[in-house]
């Protein structure tokens, strides 16, 4: 077992739709999506933004550019200029998913 | 047909940088200029300013962009298409128009793409069953109808193609999809077919690299940020098409940013949603099949992408009036910079209490300690200064208002060593909440029309 964190090994961008946000984060290189893949999974990100994500979150894979991109519904406060968030559109997302540290195998 | 052409990003938003337009159109060869300047919330601004003044409505950004820009297109020969045109492409045309023959051009073709705004037909189009539900929550139309600020139809490129094929030399449209604005150049030159998915599809593509300009070309990339050169002259994307749908996506030389497969890659994965299905009026592209390889220094190829058929919906977004919010900020230093904005909130709190206020919502965060991370923020103890950021939303105008008014007392009242009330009492601003919806392509018909100057 060993910790690795996240933003060694990925990088990525995230955005507004809507109350959801968009997080996708890429890999560097292959052997970097091969634990992304296995370890960052939907289940870990919506515990990771316990708090912050108040419905559920989705995975969706894009291996050929070594990416995940995640949906976390609920989570801007209404969306649009409905919230009364400073990052209403979930821009600095990407980078707290970044500060989390996979336990790999 | 041409063996390649050559489709530059000029503006990602109302509000992107002025210069680059005229950047892309002398700093190297182009065959067409793309500027997209709406996002949801802009249709609705600007179907109020139409409202108040029957010739406004539209980007004024895009007009005073165009004077420059003018001489060097007719010139070059280079073509334009923007959705400029907003709420109200055929003023926003007459103004091209006048600025036109201010600069003494005379016989320019200018294509109109129009009957997006579905805004005065709602009734009508219930009646034939348009449906029109939020497709996010099912609820139905008639909730807000009477509240609505703008409705429009997402147009796809076909209305683009058309004033393309006319002639036009300068596409203005109302709310078309951003990624149209650059794949309809694609269908047009390369002569796609319209039921050549996979083509369509990598325009598609190359479309949403495009439509936020910068983004892909280094700005706001969270790689490695340290290594972008020269953002302060940042050169915007340009996409080199193929007709077989192969695209590079590149920049001007001399200009500053970076093309490579990292800051093309973040700006794919931006606002998408289910990958497979990335759905628009023409095709569904597929991200997951998009392969990517840095061929060149600031020279990023783009392939193998697939496409699906279309749907036969269109998306509509409208926009209603949904209450007001009001958002206050004051800035504590140190000592105990933290404690005391976070004792500031509570003595506001107490207030409005006191005074019977009630709000939908009262959200305060603290910036400089947790406002953009929330619980994942790291502890710090000794924070130099925090701003107390405290906002407010309620239907009724006179309680965020009155909100307001509570908010400078804080500096003469409150804890100590307090600053940053510089621009007066927080007013009300009008919220604006979204309706997505879908409704059957078979109700509505895009408009085209050319003017020629």
């Amino acid at each position: 077992m060993k910790k690795i964190k996240l933003i060694d090994i990925a990088h990525g961008r995230s955005g507004d739709k809507g109350d959801a946000a968009n997080i996708g984060i890429i890999a560097y290189d292959d052997n970097g999506y091969e634990i992304i893949k296995k370890y960052l999974t939907a289940e870990k990100v919506k515990k990771h933004f316990e708090g912050i994500c108040h419905g559920k979150v989705e995975r969706f894979e894009l291996p050929n550019i070594r990416a995940l991109n995640f949906l976390l519904h609920n989570t801007l406060g209404g969306g649009g200029t409905v919230s009364l968030m400073h990052d209403a559109q979930g821009k600095t997302l990407a980078a707290a998913l970044l500060k989390m540290e996979l336990e790999i195998k | 047909m041409k063996e390649k052409i050559r489709i530059a990003s000029g503006q990602g938003f109302w509000g992107d940088l002025q210069s680059i337009p005229l950047q892309q159109v002398t700093k190297g060869p182009i065959d067409y200029l793309m500027m997209d300047f709406l996002a949801e919330v802009t249709m609705s601004i600007m179907q109020k300013q139409k409202k108040r003044n029957p010739s406004a409505g539209y980007a004024r950004d895009l007009t005073h962009i165009l004077k420059d820009l003018l001489p060097h297109i007719v010139e070059k020969n280079i073509k334009v298409i923007t959705n400029g045109g907003g709420a109200n492409p055929k003023a926003c045309v007459d103004e091209i128009v006048n600025c036109a023959h201010k600069l003494g051009i005379r016989g320019l073709k200018l294509g109109v793409v129009s009957g997006d705004d579905i805004l005065d037909s709602i009734d009508g189009l219930m009646k034939r069953k348009a449906g029109l539900k939020n497709m996010e929550n099912d609820r139905e139309i008639h909730e807000v109808k009477e509240k609505l600020i703008s409705a429009n139809v997402y147009f796809g490129a076909r209305p683009i193609v058309a004033a393309l094929k006319k002639g036009a030399q300068i596409v203005i449209t109302g709310r078309t999809t951003d990624t149209s604005l650059t794949y309809a150049a694609m269908i047009h030159e390369f002569k796609w077919k319209w039921d050549d998915w996979n083509k369509l599809a990598a325009g598609v593509v190359a479309g949403h690299i495009l439509e936020c300009g910068g983004q892909a070309s280094g700005g706001n990339f969270l790689g490695d940020w340290r290594s972008v050169p020269d953002l302060a002259r940042i050169g915007f994307p340009i996409a080199e098409a193929y007709p077989n749908g192969d695209v590079i996506i590149t920049k001007h030389p001399d200009t500053g940013g970076s093309v490579s497969v990292e800051t093309v890659s973040e700006q794919l994965l931006y606002e998408i949603g289910d990958p497979i299905n990335y759905i628009t009026p023409e095709c569904i592209a597929d991200f997951t099949s998009i392969k990517l390889e840095q061929v060149e220094k600031d020279r990023v190829k783009v392939y193998n992408v697939k496409g699906k058929p279309a749907t036969d919906l269109y998306k509509v977004s409208m926009a209603y009036h949904d209450g007001y919010t009001a958002i206050g900020n004051l800035t504590y230093s140190w000592p105990d910079a933290f404690e005391k904005a976070k004792k500031a909130d509570e003595i506001l709190r107490i207030r409005l209490k006191d005074m019977g206020l009630q709000f939908d919502e009262i959200r305060t965060e603290f910036l400089g300690v947790n406002a953009c991370h929330g619980p994942l923020a790291e502890d710090q103890k000794d924070f130099n200064e925090v701003v107390l950021r405290i906002g407010v939303r309620n239907h009724s105008h006179h309680e965020v208002e009155m909100f307001g008014k509570e908010i400078a007392p804080l500096i003469l009242t409150g804890p100590p060593s307090v600053t940053g009330f510089a621009g007066g009492r927080p007013k009300p601003n009008e919220v604006i909440a979204y309706w997505p919806a879908l409704m059957s392509k078979k109700l509505v018909k895009p408009i085209v029309e050319i003017v020629t100057t």
